[in-house]
């Protein structure tokens, strides 16, 4: 949640909220269906990301609240008002774009006035916001050059500045780190959680980059094909996947065939194919038996001697040292590899020889249901 | 560049008066071939525009023949005939009235047509870039499709649209909108008109060519930034564009004020330009020190234009709102 001396009353009404919103693109053959009846809630202050995979609607989205394009279906409402027939120019919505689109004819202080201008707030009050920006950016010295004479990152800094001046309710940013190399990319990914924090704007940051999403989020919304699967905090959408795409898009996982013997609400019992029987969690209202898959995350099972605590037993194919921590893969039979990660200690070398039998244990509540 | 690679390397490789021989050789022979390939452009050019130039200028100090042509004697008369006039009877000067007002006519109808096809010319160029790339060079094709026909023949129609029997007078006169006829032809409007009509592609096309270039994601980022259509316009699209712009009004300002069949035949005898006067002077005028020293008046305001143009339009963008 953001700061910075906002408070968020109970009754305040949401930052975004987008209900039933359907884009179609083209017609007949080259018809391309980018949102598909998509419904999403953005609370204040907070930073909401949309991640999923390249084409999957999330810039379709965006350009949709920003009101670039208009949806075929649906509203959007802004703080409450429907804003699905205001221009762009009329929503205090401000975008950082993909590749900056910095005005390359006015130098960085002319570019972050430029909204404000627009907004025609009276000079000496541009004048002071724009000094206020350029600090928060720590970009003073450079206020008077040419935006095409900055470095990558310093341009992202002032594409930041130009869409943060005129204070916007919500800032929606098109995978704004995506042009940076690496260390770069994580010090913005800092710059930009404390420009959050500092100006208290609901942020919609979009990436397909799983790690940034879990790292800088409050809540995330995982996208496919046009369809938004499931949006929650990142331990909720790492923990408990609600879809075989979440699971599989985010992180590493092994998947588990089962049958579920138990229901209820959320909490379940699924019987492995070992016959063996251990708890998991179910998603919202799940039928309460049949086949199900199951994921288990690799750092959520142990190794351990074939015997009674072991969930699973197979053959351990292959050993992989990583320094911190140690990846098993585990040759289950007709389920395949079932992978485990361990932390190492000092203690651990050798205990386990890869050709041996093993047996895998589980930990509880490790194991989540799909709703598929 | 490698010729400067061989240079250095040369220089490493062998005492220093060697290398610079070696270097002032190869630097000799580079002009020698450059020289080669630019000749047959420079022929060209003195053969077709400098010589005749030189010999305009010379023409424009020299007095005239009585049947045409010039005497090989100095005067002054061609360059005092611009602006003046000698009374046949007392020998007095005095400013030559239509030669001024043929010539303010030039200036006005000129800005009038750069200005006009500018009007019409960037909304064109602005939807011509925002089609489909597809479709773009269909429309571009279109555009062009008037190069195609002879200027005499595109003239002759647009008199036949607006003369006083023409299609449009006729439609006006059968709609009972008018008794008279309306006087087109042969006014300052007709030549505006046709000047206009010919030259439009010569400002579509340099500001579809930089509108073309244009980023429109920067169209975007302003309407983002609470920049209305107007302001767009004026803040960002313009100022991007403004080198398609001052080509335009450039490409189609010279050959107006210089144009000689369309006011011709569409101002009829009376409404000159500087192009007929010019052609008057070379023919029944028979004074071709005069028409020269007026091809060199025309030639001065053009550059004039030019620099005055260039200088106020590129000034870099400071003003706000
Ligand atoms: N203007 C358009 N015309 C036709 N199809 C479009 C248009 N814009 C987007 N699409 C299609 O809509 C789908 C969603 O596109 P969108 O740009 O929203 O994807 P994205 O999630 O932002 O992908 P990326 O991560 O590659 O940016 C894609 O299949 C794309 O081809
Ligand atoms: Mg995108």
């Amino acid at each position: 949640m953001g700061m910075g001396g906002m408070s968020t009353r109970k009754d305040s009404p949401a930052a975004v909220e987008a209900n039933g919103v359907s884009k179609i693109f083209g017609d007949g053959s080259d018809k391309v269906v980018a949102l598909d009846d998509v419904s999403v809630t953005i609370k204040q202050n907070e930073f909401f990301t949309l991640l999923g995979p390249s084409g999957c609607g999330k810039t379709t989205l965006l350009r949709l609240i920003a009101g670039f394009d208009h949806p075929n279906n649906g509203n959007i409402l802004l703080e409450g008002d429907d804003i699905s027939g205001l221009p762009p120019y009329q929503r205090q919505v401000n975008t950082v774009f993909q590749n900056y689109a910095l005005f390359p004819h006015m130098t960085v202080a002319g570019n972050i006035a430029f909204g404000l201008e627009m907004l025609d707030k009276p000079r000496n009050e541009i004048d002071a916001t724009v000094a206020n920006m350029l600090k928060l950016v720590r970009m003073e010295e450079l206020r008077d050059r040419q935006t095409s004479q900055i470095s990558g990152g310093q341009q992202q800094r002032v594409a930041l500045a130009r869409a943060l001046a005129p204070h916007p309710k919500v800032l929606l940013l098109d995978e704004p780190l995506s042009a940076l190399d690496l260390k770069l990319r994580k010090e913005m990914q800092i710059e930009l959680k404390r420009l959050q924090n500092e100006t208290g704007i609901t942020f919609i940051f979009v990436t397909h980059d799983q790690e940034e999403a879990l790292t800088m989020s409050d809540r995330i919304a995982v996208m496919s094909n046009g369809n938004i699967l499931q949006i929650g905090s990142p331990r909720e959408i790492y923990d408990h996947p609600a879809e075989r795409f979440v699971a599989n898009f985010i992180g590493e996982t092994n998947f588990l065939t089962a049958d579920l013997v138990l229901a209820k609400n959320k909490a379940g019992k699924i019987k492995l194919s070992s016959g063996k029987t251990i708890a998991a969690t179910l998603p919202d209202n799940h039928a309460a038996n049949g086949k199900v898959t199951a994921v288990v995350r690799p750092e959520h099972a142990r190794i351990v001697k074939p015997g009674t605590s072991a969930a699973l037993e197979g053959r351990l194919d292959n050993i992989v040292y990583f320094g911190t921590d140690t990846h098993y893969h585990v040759k289950l039979g007709a389920e395949g590899d079932f992978i485990v990660r361990m932390q190492n200690s000092r203690d651990d070398a050798g205990k386990f020889a890869a050709g041996s039998k093993v047996g895998i244990a589980i930990d509880s509540n490790a194991a989540q249901v799909l709703r598929d | 560049m490698s010729t400067l690679d061989q240079l250095a390397q040369s220089e490493l490789a062998t005492g220093e008066n060697r290398a610079s021989a070696i270097a002032d050789a190869t630097h000799r022979a580079h002009v020698r071939r450059r020289l080669l390939l630019t000749t047959p452009a420079l022929i060209v050019l003195f053969c077709a525009a400098s010589g005749p130039l030189l010999i305009m200028l010379i023409y424009s100090f020299l007095s005239a023949g009585d049947y045409g042509g010039v005497e090989w004697t100095l005067s002054w008369d061609g360059w005092a005939n611009v602006f003046m006039q000698r009374d046949i009877f007392d020998g007095t000067l005095s400013i030559a009235d239509a030669h001024v007002s043929i010539l303010w006519r030039s200036v006005k109808l000129s800005l009038l047509t750069t200005f006009t096809a500018l009007v019409f010319g960037f909304p064109t160029a602005y939807f011509i870039a925002t089609r489909p790339p597809r479709t773009r060079n269909l429309w571009l094709f279109l555009i062009t499709i008037p190069f195609w026909t002879n200027l005499l023949i595109r003239t002759f129609a647009i008199m036949e649209v607006i003369r006083n029997q023409g299609v449009i007078n006729t439609i006006l006169k059968s709609l009972e909108l008018i008794d008279e006829p309306i006087q087109m032809l042969f006014t300052d409007f007709a030549i505006m008109i046709g000047m206009t009509y010919v030259y439009l592609p010569l400002m579509v096309l340099p500001i579809y060519a930089s509108m073309e270039k244009l980023d429109f994601r920067l169209v975007e980022a302003g309407y983002d930034l609470y920049a209305t259509r107007f302001r767009v316009l004026r803040r960002i699209i313009l100022p991007l564009v403004k080198p398609g712009v001052v080509a335009g009004s450039i490409l189609v300002f010279i050959p107006s004020l210089g144009a000689y069949v369309t006011p011709r035949l569409l101002g009829g005898g009376k409404n000159m330009m500087l192009g007929n006067l010019i052609e008057l002077q070379f023919g029944q005028g028979r004074n071709w020190p005069l028409g020269a020293a007026l091809s060199f008046s025309l030639l001065i305001i053009v550059m004039a234009a030019l620099l005055i143009y260039v200088r106020g339009v590129g000034k870099p963008e400071s003003g706000h709102d």
